[in-house]
């Protein structure tokens, strides 16, 4: 059972709790308004460093799952699901501070040219079809296998989708960063470089409570069937 | 060589199959004249010819669906599924044979529905031809994956259209692209990205989803 050099959990959860208060105080007191878009645009810090993170956690379960497939690691495919689970609950995220965002800056809760925030509602979309797939067969190893081809397909629907809605449209997307690094300096950066570990930080903590409470059920029923 | 020979056996299979029950083909016309009909009387009466061509494709993608959801039917019902794993063949020739299969149904279906919609509609250009083809090597390659795995589920049919409708989203954009804009190449090869893409993807992967 995955018990390898891991970080305590009461550990992890107290540094994301010292993480996001310190992320929010820094957002909300010490960064600068931004001279366009004003007090609004402060949901960028959010809002950036959750979809960053849901990319890492899908990222995370399609890597847990090719090491189902090919190495047969015993948990692979609880880890691959939970990662994605987590990804479905920060994607969920991405799509409401994105429609808040949009709803400020342009007036509408949705707009189609916001390239990435239509690429969350496929994923989303994707991956709430990934569940319904999990959860309509039979626990074993043919689930297990499904479960991990579906999350790899979700991984190369990323850039696939990506490229395709760019294709279609013309970019809007404020472009925070460029070619010549991020375009911007000082608190801003470091307030989102503080709030993106600070999501990553309890993306993580709460991928290990939801893996822990997991395995634990299922030793629970494994003894249950002794 | 024998793999040659193995999926060229199970495609003959399925298209005897359909010749002798003609199941699919005729369900697939029929249904695609109907939402022909039924788009006519959605598009408002001054509605441009651009909504039309956007119609053609979701006309193109759900035809497919009544195909895909149908494909591994005989298979389930019959237990044949079992046999064909245990048969000494690489598992891919399945989904490949399948996937042609299901292409030249969908193909069948295309030869027809496609000057019917330039009767009904307006015409065609040969960009929209190239487009239809292309994203159906992609519906048939990932649709045909997508079927296997349905009717391994309780959910059975229900499930299939789930999964493939937001795997098909790119190849929607890109064939309502390749038809509609003046320049088609960047879309046309987009397509043929995305199949090369999945194609490899299904094949690798199908052995993982037919076993255990």
């Amino acid at each position: 059972m995955g018990r390898r050099h891991r970080l305590p959990l009461p550990a992890l959860a107290g540094a994301s709790l010292v993480l996001v208060t310190t992320a929010l105080a820094l957002v909300f007191f010490v960064a600068p308004n931004d001279a366009d878009q004003g007090f609004s645009q402060r949901i960028f810090y959010f809002h950036v460093s959750v979809a960053f993170t849901a990319y890492l956690c899908f990222g995370a379960g399609a890597w847990k799952a090719l090491r189902h497939l090919w190495k047969r690691d015993p948990h692979a495919d609880l880890e691959s699901y939970v990662a994605v689970h987590q990804g479905v609950i920060f994607g969920a995220l991405v799509l409401i501070t994105g429609s808040i965002w949009a709803r400020i800056s342009w007036g509408h809760w949705w707009v189609w040219s916001e390239n990435q925030l239509v690429l969350f509602l496929v994923l989303f979309l994707f991956y709430a079809a990934y569940f319904m797939l999990r959860f309509s067969v039979e626990p074993g190893p043919q689930r297990a296998n499904i479960s991990a081809v579906y999350a790899l397909f979700g991984v190369v629907l990323v850039p696939v989708s990506f490229l395709a809605i760019r294709l279609s449209q013309r970019l809007i997307h404020p472009q925070v960063f460029t070619r010549h690094g991020a375009n911007f300096g000082g608190w801003i950066l470091a307030a989102y470089l503080v709030s993106q570990a600070a999501v990553l930080v309890l993306a993580y903590t709460l991928y290990r409570v939801e893996l822990t409470g997991k395995l634990l059920d299922l030793r629970l029923r494994e003894m249950r069937t002794l | 060589m024998r793999y040659a020979a193995d999926v060229g056996a199970l495609t003959r299979k399925d298209l005897l199959l359909e010749l002798r029950a003609r199941d699919t083909l005729p369900s697939m016309l029929l249904f695609v004249v109907a939402v022909f009909v039924v788009f006519h009387f959605s598009l408002p009466a001054k509605s441009s010819d651009l909504a039309a061509t956007g119609l053609l494709w979701v006309a193109i993608v759900f035809t497919a669906l009544l195909a895909l959801g149908r494909a591994f039917v005989p298979e389930r019902e019959q237990r044949v599924m079992d046999a064909l794993v245990l048969a000494p063949c690489d598992r891919s020739a399945i989904w490949l044979a399948k996937s042609l299969a299901t292409l030249t149904f969908l193909a069948a279906a295309e030869v027809v529905a496609l000057p019917l919609f330039a009767l009904f509609f307006h015409g065609i250009n040969g960009a929209t031809v190239a487009g239809v083809a292309l994203a159906d090597l992609g519906i048939c390659t990932v649709g045909t994956f997508v079927g296997a795995t349905a009717v391994l589920t309780r959910a059975r049919e229900l499930i299939a259209p789930l999964l493939f409708l937001p795997l098909a989203i790119p190849l929607i954009i890109g064939g309502v692209g390749a038809s509609v804009v003046a320049a088609p190449g960047r879309y046309l090869g987009f397509l043929a990205l995305y199949d090369l893409l999945f194609a490899l993807l299904c094949w690798a992967a199908f052995e993982y989803v037919v076993t255990e």
